[in-house]
This record gives structure tokens, sequence and C-alpha cells, in this order.
């Protein structure tokens, strides 16, 4: 089956700016996939690559098979979304802007404007021209905009920025009814929460460069095997734990890595050594820290070095 | 909402769907009713300041000025002639200098080309929406001239630039082919409002550039060292129509308003589309 979206070697430069810098994307159906980032790292310069309002210098973008550079608009039959914030005409209603682009999409899309306008709670509003709308109901009429084309795979650049806290769990939970009707999704975000709330695999693109992409739970477990550790004497302790295992030192403490037989272990040698162990917890990174270890971190072979404390 | 296993589009958009809502768009901005406006607004100014005029002259150096209190039929030729100068230039501009560059400006073309239409029929379908506002507004100019000047001193004969007299009938005819061959500068300058709309991706820099260029070239035509260019350039032939008011018609200035026009509009319309369709589009 023809992935969803699959970027090889994507390369864009402004100047002396590589912007974006060989990146490789494999989406498959179904998954809801984060591409993850901070500001200035890439992350909308690839999506306007996929969806082909920027011509790549290197590389090359398919969706379902079909390079948008090659087939053109072709390319993005089934394929919605929005990079940066939606924009509409502010002088039209939100469902003639809604007919506008459905007359540009043809098929059945005029057919579904109704259903879209309810299913992102804008029917009461639609008559109303947008120059009025707030930024969350833009960015919900950039989802109609979206369900229009009926997409198999939906790119969302930050959707939820700007929003305030409802407009962000409205829009969370908008998403996840779109994933669980097999909507495939690739959300560009630099919000972890909500990363780890929706998405099941995830790319992290630091600097134009991915530095990590598979599941996140995978990425989440290899940070498994690491303890806190905190006891009445640290620098003893400290000692006698690197017999057992690789040790470090944390604020407030220590971080020792080892499996679960040397954790034990250390824990007797502690007790026979008559140094009082006031806290051994188990800890896996949380997406955040691997976040800022990758992004903020020195690269490893391209893929940034995982450092948890 | 159901959303998977979809069909590709049986029937695609095409440069029609495009040209529709271009239109809808141009109808629903108030710049749009700006330049209708003025196109009302212009001829009947003119023609209240004859009436207003009790010296019984018309306006200087014009063709068909002598006879404007003669019949309404010289009134909107009258007012083709000075509309040449800047005026119906600057209400070309105001809509073909705008029409790509606000797009990109306000982030909206990202919008329309992530949908089911390819770039060429955006920009084919937004030129033949600026080309329909230039005619629009010239027919509108030329009707309430018209409209008016016949109201004032009636639908009589109207002497032709050779100096024989055609009837009613054939002075509303006339004037028509007239607007016509009109239309070729017109839409020359609107093809150069085009381009620069379109490489500048910037509004008022595409109308004033517009507006610019189409004084340039009437300055050039001004000056009496360069009249060897005097019969290629845009503001000679927006004199090319007055051969179709001659008895019998003059048609070599209509010819080569027809290819010199279209040298300055092809190229540029040329040259913003393959723009156009090879740009990276990352306003907005």
């Amino acid at each position: 089956m023809t992935a969803p979206i699959e970027a090889r070697g994507l390369v864009k430069r402004y100047g002396e700016i590589t912007a974006v810098d060989h990146v490789d994307l494999t989406v498959t159906a179904g998954d809801v996939y984060g591409y993850l980032g901070p500001n200035g790292a890439g992350k909308t310069t690839s999506l306007r690559m996929l969806l082909g309002l920027i011509r790549p210098d290197e590389g090359s973008a398919k969706l379902f098979g079909r390079d948008p550079l090659l087939k053109g608009a072709r390319a993005l039959d089934g394929v919605a979304g929005f990079v940066e914030a939606p924009r509409f005409y502010p002088y039209l209603s939100g469902r003639k802007n809604l007919e506008l682009v459905a007359a540009l999409d043809g098929g059945g899309a005029a057919g579904r404007i109704g259903e879209a306008l309810d299913t992102v709670d804008l029917a009461d509003r639609a008559k109303h021209k947008v120059g009025g709308y707030s930024h969350g109901m833009r960015q919900r009429l950039g989802i109609a905009g979206a369900l229009l084309r009926a997409p198999r795979l939906l790119l969302l650049d930050e959707p939820t920025t700007g929003l305030d806290p409802a407009g962000m769990r409205d829009m969370r939970a908008l998403i996840r009814r779109l994933a669980d009707q097999g909507i495939t999704v690739l959300l560009s975000s630099h919000v972890m929460a909500e990363v780890e709330e929706l998405c099941d695999r995830v790319a992290i693109i630091g600097s134009g460069r991915v530095l990590y992409e598979g599941a996140l739970d995978e990425l989440i477990a290899s940070t498994a095997g690491r303890y806190e550790l905190r006891t009445t004497d640290d620098v003893y302790a400290a000692e006698i734990a690197s017999r057992y295992g690789e040790i470090a030192e944390i604020p407030g403490g220590l971080s020792f890595r080892g499996d679960e037989r040397a954790a034990a272990e250390l824990s007797v040698a502690l007790g026979l050594a008559r140094v009082g162990i006031t806290a051994l917890v188990p800890r896996t990174a949380t997406l955040e820290e691997l976040f800022f270890s990758m992004t903020e971190g020195p690269s490893m072979n391209g893929h940034a070095k995982v450092v948890v404390q | 909402m159901s959303a998977v296993a979809v069909p590709l589009p049986a029937r695609r958009p095409g440069v029609g769907a495009v040209y529709r809502w271009e239109l809808r768009k141009l109808l629903a901005q108030k710049r749009t009713y700006i330049g209708l406006g003025s196109a009302v607004a212009v001829p009947l100014i003119f023609v209240i300041a004859l009436v207003a005029d009790s010296s019984g002259d018309g306006p200087d150096g014009l063709p068909f000025a002598s006879y404007v209190r003669d019949t309404g039929f010289a009134v909107p030729l009258v007012c083709l002639a000075f509309g040449a100068f800047w005026f119906l230039p600057l209400i070309t501009a105001l809509v073909a200098g705008d029409i790509v560059a606000t797009e990109d400006h306000n982030g909206t073309l990202k919008t329309i080309l992530t949908r089911s239409v390819e770039r060429w029929q955006v920009f084919a379908g937004k030129v033949l929406a600026a080309l329909t506002y230039t005619a629009v507004i010239l027919v509108t100019y030329v009707g309430i001239a018209l409209v008016a000047g016949g109201l004032i001193w009636g639908f009589d004969p109207l002497t032709t630039l050779s100096g024989t007299t055609v009837t009613p009938g054939r002075a509303l005819l006339l004037t028509g082919a007239g607007t016509l061959a009109y239309l070729l500068p017109m839409s020359a300058i609107a093809g150069i409002g085009i381009l620069l709309s379109t490489i500048t991706r910037n509004s008022a820099a595409a109308v004033v550039g517009t507006l610019m260029v189409s004084i340039f070239v009437q300055i050039i035509g001004s000056i009496s060292a360069l009249d060897a260019f005097d019969p290629y350039l845009l503001s000679t032939q927006f004199n090319a129509w007055q051969g179709i008011l001659r008895e019998p018609t003059d048609w070599a200035p209509i010819v080569r308003s027809a290819w010199v026009c279209a040298l300055y509009a092809l190229p540029a319309a040329f040259w913003a589309l393959t723009v156009f369709v090879r740009r990276d589009v990352t306003g907005g």
C-alpha cells in the first residue's frame, strides 16, 4: 500500500540558510504523526514542500505516491490541510469562503459544506464575515475547509497555536475524532502535551534536520533503565553505585542507569554500607525532556544524543 | 463525516470555476465599486461641467470636442480621448495590479493553490476576471457618457472625423466599435498590471507601477525627438479607435494597435504566468 506521505532527502535553502536539510519522512496510513520541532526548525517549510507550495532544492515528496511537482493539483487528491494559520477572504462570510474552496475542489465538496460547518461547530456563525471571526474560529474554519475535500490525509500546521485552553481542548478533540474516522493526520506542533496526547508516531526536527523518527512509545521506552537515587550520603553512594551501573549527578541527587537486577543489588549494597536510601525511583524521560535534549543537545550521526537525567 | 476510500473527483474544476469566483470576489470588494463609481462619476461631471459652462466651447485639442454640444454621441468619444491620459489606466490598474499581489500578501494564495485546480488555471481565471473588469469599466464609462450626453444634447447625427455625417444608428454602432478598439490598449495595461502584481507581490507597488508605465510611455510620446517610436507606444494605441470614426474606416491604426498591444500584453502575461506557476508560495 502506498504511504500517504513519503519524503526523501528534502532540502530547501534560502541563500546561505538551509531551512530543511535532507529530511526523510514516512507517514503510513492511519498514523497520527507528530511533526515536532521548535520555531524555525523547518516544520512549516517541510509542509509547504509536501503540499507543493514551494519547490525543494533537492529530494522529493510524494503524497499517496504522487509528487506535487510532477502531478500538480492531482497530487493533492485526498489530501487537505493548512500551513501556518488558515487564510480566508475577510470580506466574505464563512459559508461563502467554503463555497469558494468547494468550487475549486469540485466533486461533491459543495455538498459537504453544511456537514463540515457542523463538525467544527461554526454553523451558527457561517453567515458572518470572516473578518469578524476570532483566531480560533478561523482555525476551525480552516479545518472545515480541509474536510470539504473528504481527505484521507490531513496536514495541520500548529492548529492550536493562539487558541485559548478551551479552544485547544476542542481542537484536539476534533483531531482525535477525525483520526478515529480513519484519516491519517500529520500534526506539526511544538506543544509536547498535544503530541503526546494525539500522536502515535513522531518526527523530531531541529535546525532543519530530522533528529528522530519513529513510534512515540519506543522513543520514550528507549529511556527506561534509569533511576533517580537520593541517599543520606550521595558521595559515598555514587562510589558504590558505579560498581553496578552508570551514575551521574543531577540536581538534588543522583541518576543511576542499570537494569532491575542492578538496582536491586545497589539497594542491598547501600544498606550494607549503612547509606540510607530516601528514594530509588525508576524514571523514563518525558517527551519534553527528550525534545529538549535532542533539539538543544549535540547531534550524533544525524540523531541527537538523548540524555535523561 | 466519512473520510476513507474517497474516489478522485470525476469532473475537476477548471478555469471557469476560478473565473466565476474571481468575479464574485471582485463584486464583494469595495475597490471594485470605487472603480465603477469613478467610471460613472467622471463622464457625469464632464457633462455637468459642459452644461455649466456658458461659453459654448468644448474641451480644447480633443477629437469631437467641437461637436460635443451638437449630439450626445460626441460626449463618449471625447471622454474616451481624455480618459486615456491617466484615468482609465488607473482604474484598470486598480484591479489588475491587485489581483495576484493581494492574495499573496494575505496568504489566501496558499488556500486556493492547495485545492483541485492547477496553478495555470488559477492564473488564467484571474486574468480573465481582470479583463472582464476592464471591459465593464470601459463600457460603463462610455455608456454613462452616451446616456448623459444624449439626454442633454439629444441623439442627433454625428459628424465623423472625415467630416461626413452619419445617422444616429450608425453613430451608435461606431461608438461601440470604437469602444472595442479602445479595449486593446486597456487590455495591454491590464497585462502589465498583472505582471507587476505577480512579480512585486505588492498591491500598491503594482498599481502605482502600472500607472507609472502608462504615464512614462505618454511622456516618451510627447518628446518630438523620439517620434520614430510613436507608432509602437501604448499611448498611441489609445488613439487607434479614431480610425473607426472615419469614413471610410481607417483600419491601419486598428490593426497596428492589435499587434502592438499584443506585443505588450502577451509577453507580460507569459512572464507573469511563468513566475506564478513556478513561484514559492511563502506568504501568510
